[in-house]
């Protein structure tokens, strides 16, 4: 008899797997939006790595995958909070520990032994992610909206500042992907636990 | 030594296995993203992505505060020399004869007798110092002055409750917005930029300004102004980009 152990909730893989799916698209089509008028002038991102094929398309796709980051974001959200998700995997969390995990993982020494338990760099990188997701829904909402929303875009230095802080937020949110797309290559166990939310107890 | 052995094995298997799924999640993903560009013109793809533009449509419609004002900012913010922007090079910028010039009326209007340039002029005059936003992501500051459209509709008798306001120009462009954005406080004609009359570059002999809308929804060189409960679309927004674009 084979021995499961219960990995991951049904609504945080769906929810998982939906968020795969709208990142790639908000960030392949804002990488052809960023392409019409670049921040950093030497710096555009390779048009075969964006979505849209020019920038009415792209902006077609920013704002349709939008509803779709947003409504799934509040799902998980909402869950997380409501059903103890967040405080039971997340927390608790400290600088210390996160420091200890990540040195531990750059020595190649850390273990994973139990999946369902994260250790303190997965905690801090999940939710870096939550909160950099709001962020980036903030500062996308005041540069959509910088009049309607214009107490907003203040807050973010105004329309330009709006601008910059969304940039940056991408490029952390891809930086903790690229981290994260790497531990699960070299973790693979981790990859179909993601899928069917289960591992079998190793004997 | 049989354990050892087995180990290393199992090791090896493993890093296979795991140069597998790396090398199959970066092709699965390089896919998707070469897909992107084909992806957009399949004609189902299209219909729902025009589907989503036009629920933010609706949606950018009761976000729309009719008594919001844009942020205005002092003189020394001017962004100089301010960009030149539209659907064709500054060399190709079309120079409006002002003798000939003349501004026609149509559609749910009732006074439609032409307009010349002094008549245009002599209306009551506001200036604005506001933020310009181009559907591109830049933005730039500048100073317009000019009649409210509120106060030209009302005086030509425009039809108030009708849906939209059309505009046709000298250089071929059109565009429309909705009556709410027409009759926002901020929705100027305008006839001057720094306080000099409107160079050709920015629109000459008159353009519309609003802040709460992207620059392209501002055409330059209206020669023809109308009212209407159809969506009368516009250059860009037949080609795809969002009609409503405001801010």
């Amino acid at each position: 008899m084979a021995n499961w152990v219960k990995v991951h909730p049904l609504v945080v893989r769906i929810t998982h797997w939906i968020n795969v799916l709208a990142v790639l698209m908000m960030v392949a089509s804002g990488w052809r939006i960023y392409n019409a008028a670049p921040l950093f002038e030497s710096f555009t991102f390779p048009d075969e790595l964006t979505l849209g094929g020019w920038l009415a398309g792209a902006l077609q796709w920013h704002f349709a995958a939008m509803w779709l980051l947003a409504v799934n974001g509040l799902v998980y959200v909402v869950y997380g909070i409501a059903s103890g998700h967040f405080r039971s995997r997340l927390l608790p969390i400290s600088p210390r520990a996160v420091l200890h995990d990540v040195a531990q993982a750059l020595r190649g020494k850390l273990t994973h032994e139990d999946l369902s338990v994260y250790n303190a760099a997965q905690r801090a990188a999940y939710l870096a992610l939550v909160i950099l997701f709001v962020v980036l829904i903030l500062s996308g909402l005041a540069i959509w909206k910088p009049v309607q929303l214009q107490e907003l875009a203040a807050l973010m230095g105004g329309y330009e500042g709006a601008r910059l802080l969304h940039f940056f937020a991408m490029a952390l949110v891809v930086l903790i992907v690229i981290v994260h797309v790497v531990m699960v290559a070299l973790v693979p166990r981790t990859f179909p636990t993601m899928i069917t939310g289960r591992l079998r107890r190793s004997p | 030594m049989k354990e050892a052995r087995l180990s290393k094995k199992h090791a090896g298997v493993e890093s296979v296995e795991r140069r597998l799924f790396l090398k199959q999640s970066l092709s699965i993903g390089a896919l998707s993203l070469l897909a992107g560009c084909e992806i957009t013109s399949d004609e189902r793809v299209q219909q729902v992505l025009e589907g989503m533009s036009q629920w933010n449509d609706r949606v950018q419609g009761w976000l729309f505060d009719p008594k919001k004002l844009a942020p205005e900012y002092p003189e020394s913010m001017i962004t100089r020399p301010f960009p030149f922007n539209g659907y064709y090079p500054e060399s190709q910028v079309r120079v409006i004869d002002e003798t000939d010039y003349k501004l026609e009326l149509g559609g749910m209007i009732k006074e439609r007798k032409p307009w010349r340039l002094p008549e245009l002029y002599a209306l009551p005059q506001v200036s604005q110092v506001t933020r310009l936003i181009c559907v591109e992501g830049w933005s730039a500051i500048g100073k317009w002055s000019g009649v409210r459209l509120s106060e030209f509709l009302q005086r030509v008798g425009a039809n108030l409750s009708a849906g939209y306001v059309g505009f046709n120009c000298g250089d071929d462009y059109y565009s429309s917005i909705d009556m709410a954005t027409a009759l926002h406080p901020q929705t100027i004609l305008v006839f001057r930029y720094a306080d000099q009359i409107l160079p050709p570059r920015y629109g000459f002999p008159m353009r519309l300004r609003m802040p709460t809308k992207l620059g392209f929804k501002n055409p330059k060189h209206i020669k023809e102004i109308f009212v209407a409960n159809d969506n009368p679309g516009g250059y860009w927004e037949d080609k795809g980009y969002n009609w409503f674009s405001g801010n």
